[in-house]
């Protein structure tokens, strides 16, 4: 790792001056993603403003909203009674990821941030849009197993890695952030980026701004939800295909029905149309296949994830006969 | 593995750029009078490029004022300063558990966390377990079923399985496996270590 200096800021406003007036200064939380990226030199920053004394640790219900402190440790959201009744698909996105040491340390706000775990991202040798701007890309035409299948573009075609974001982005959260210039709110959905030319750009968070907190809107899916996460082996890896899966069924009609997908994008993957031609339906094995078959129409594979569209497809199908059958 | 070895070109310019950018930050360092490095009013702490900072930690019950360099992470404070070398460094990136250790009872990966975040908490090593020469029932249980061959990641396994049966994730084989799947065993050693923690806790022993 670089030398850098640390701060521990007393208070929010602090935190985001140190951040806001030094160009390589960064938030650190939990670390888990930031200090990996530092020790593989992916990450140069001069200076660490520590963020975990902030008062950004707690879970409360807030006018029906579920209030989630972005210092909350993804293994205490895990566990905590509220998201477990309230908003268990949350519950089931956070224990897919990672191991129970990483969730100890990991913080929501820390989360979202994390970079992707595209291998030509985190090899400094190699060209990279995302690490280095214009270098290009090294995964379009190199090994791109891992890789978007949605949504990617000519720069870049690194997925993100989260499986807590795409339960966030499936119902409908809101980010709250506060900058220098005060604080606001940002739909899940539009918190993170697609690549298009700006691949360097993760998300629409500007210089300075820290992510205080994440908001669940109350819903109605406490049961009938199921979070499926494919990968090369059972627990402790990445997402090759995850979905996330809510509906809300009455009288054996799906009255509301929400669909996201984790490693297949650049962001959490929303799939608005497979919802709205689930609506109004019953939860049969054909209006799964008619939903699946439009979620992934726009998939565009690569030499080495060719096999994604179908497993996709698959995936999405089984989440849904999971959801529809607790 | 030699860094040297492991340097690309690139690294060296970057290794270059960095040394001269140090230099000139010594030069202003010498410059400046000291109560300028000094902690501005509205924050808890700081630690300038080249300082060392103060960090109060307690350590397998022992009260600790140490001093370390801000990018030192807890995995080495404990190994290179403190000795405490059972805690091992598998790939130092978060992807074995060999270095796993206690915080406030709660199992982290002590390669991906500064020392000085650690300020004020208690630390847990594989040193901190036994109770003087009686090992720790986890301890006697990986002897017992073998739960181990080369023995590098053993110190991070059984101060995982301490954590996970505390936890009370320790209900079923298929759930130590999933809430285990953090530490890595080259070895293979899995269905011997997965039989020590049942026993451990259906044993009904305080852990």
């Amino acid at each position: 790792m670089n030398q850098f200096s640390y701060v521990r800021p007393a208070n929010l406003k602090a935190a985001i001056d140190a951040v806001a007036k030094d160009k390589s200064a960064r938030f650190i939380a939990g670390g888990t993603n930031l200090l990996d990226l530092m020790k593989s030199g992916v990450v140069t920053s001069e200076k660490l403003v520590d963020i975990n004394r902030l008062p950004l640790k707690d879970i409360q219900l807030s006018e029906g909203a579920l209030h989630i402190g972005a210092l909350v440790l993804n293994s205490d959201l895990a566990a905590h009674d509220l998201v477990k009744t309230q908003h268990p698909l949350l519950s089931q996105a956070l224990l897919a990821g990672a191991s129970q040491q990483l969730r100890n340390m990991a913080t929501v706000g820390g989360n979202m941030m994390q970079r992707t775990r595209c291998t030509y991202f985190y090899d400094t040798t190699m060209p990279c849009n995302k690490r280095a701007p214009n270098s290009g890309c090294g995964a379009i035409g190199g090994i791109n197993r891992m890789h978007a299948i949605f949504g990617a573009s000519d720069s870049c075609i690194a997925v993100h890695p989260s499986d807590m974001c795409v339960a966030l982005a499936a119902l409908d959260a809101m980010v709250l952030v506060t900058g220098p210039k005060g604080s606001r709110r940002i739909p899940f959905t539009d918190f993170h980026r697609l690549p298009g030319n700006t691949p360097q750009l993760d998300n629409n968070l500007g210089k300075g701004e820290l992510i205080t907190a994440v908001e669940i809107p109350s819903n109605h899916f406490t049961k009938n939800i199921y979070y499926l996460k494919v990968r090369d082996r059972a627990s402790y890896a990445f997402a090759l295909v995850s979905v996330a899966v809510a509906l809300d069924i009455r009288d054996g009609v799906i009255h509301e029905a929400r669909l996201a997908m984790g490693g297949v994008a650049h962001k959490p993957w929303r799939l608005p149309e497979a919802e709205k031609a689930l609506a109004g339906k019953a939860p049969t094995a054909e209006n799964f296949r008619i939903a699946a078959g439009i979620a992934t129409q726009s998939a565009k594979a690569y030499k080495h994830n060719m096999f994604k569209p179908a497993l996709a497809l698959n995936s999405i199908q089984t989440a849904l006969q999971k959801a529809a059958s607790v | 593995m030699s860094a040297e070895n492991d340097q690309h070109p690139r690294d060296k310019q970057a290794g270059r750029r960095d040394f001269l950018k140090q230099s000139s930050a010594m030069m202003a360092l010498a410059l400046t009078p000291p109560l300028v490095i000094k902690a501005a009013a509205h924050d808890e702490a700081i630690a300038g490029i080249f300082e060392k900072m103060p960090v109060n930690m307690e350590i397998n019950g022992k009260k600790m004022q140490l001093s370390v360099e801000p990018r030192t992470t807890l995995l080495d404070l404990l190994r290179e300063q403190l000795a405490l070398t059972g805690t091992k460094k598998g790939c130092d990136h978060g992807q074995c558990g060999a270095c796993t250790v206690h915080v406030n009872g709660r199992r982290i990966n002590s390669c991906l966390t500064l020392a000085v975040m650690q300020e004020g908490n208690q630390v847990t090593t594989i040193e901190g377990i036994a109770n003087g020469d009686q090992l720790h029932p986890v301890q006697e249980a990986f002897i017992k079923h073998d739960g181990f061959q080369c023995g590098y990641c053993t110190p991070g396994q059984i101060m995982s399985a301490v954590a996970c049966i505390r936890e009370g994730h320790a209900g079923s084989p298929e759930q130590i496996r999933e809430f285990m799947s953090g530490n890595i065993c080259r070895c293979g050693a899995y269905d011997n270590i997965v039989n020590a923690i049942v026993d451990v806790k259906s044993g009904g022993k305080t852990v």
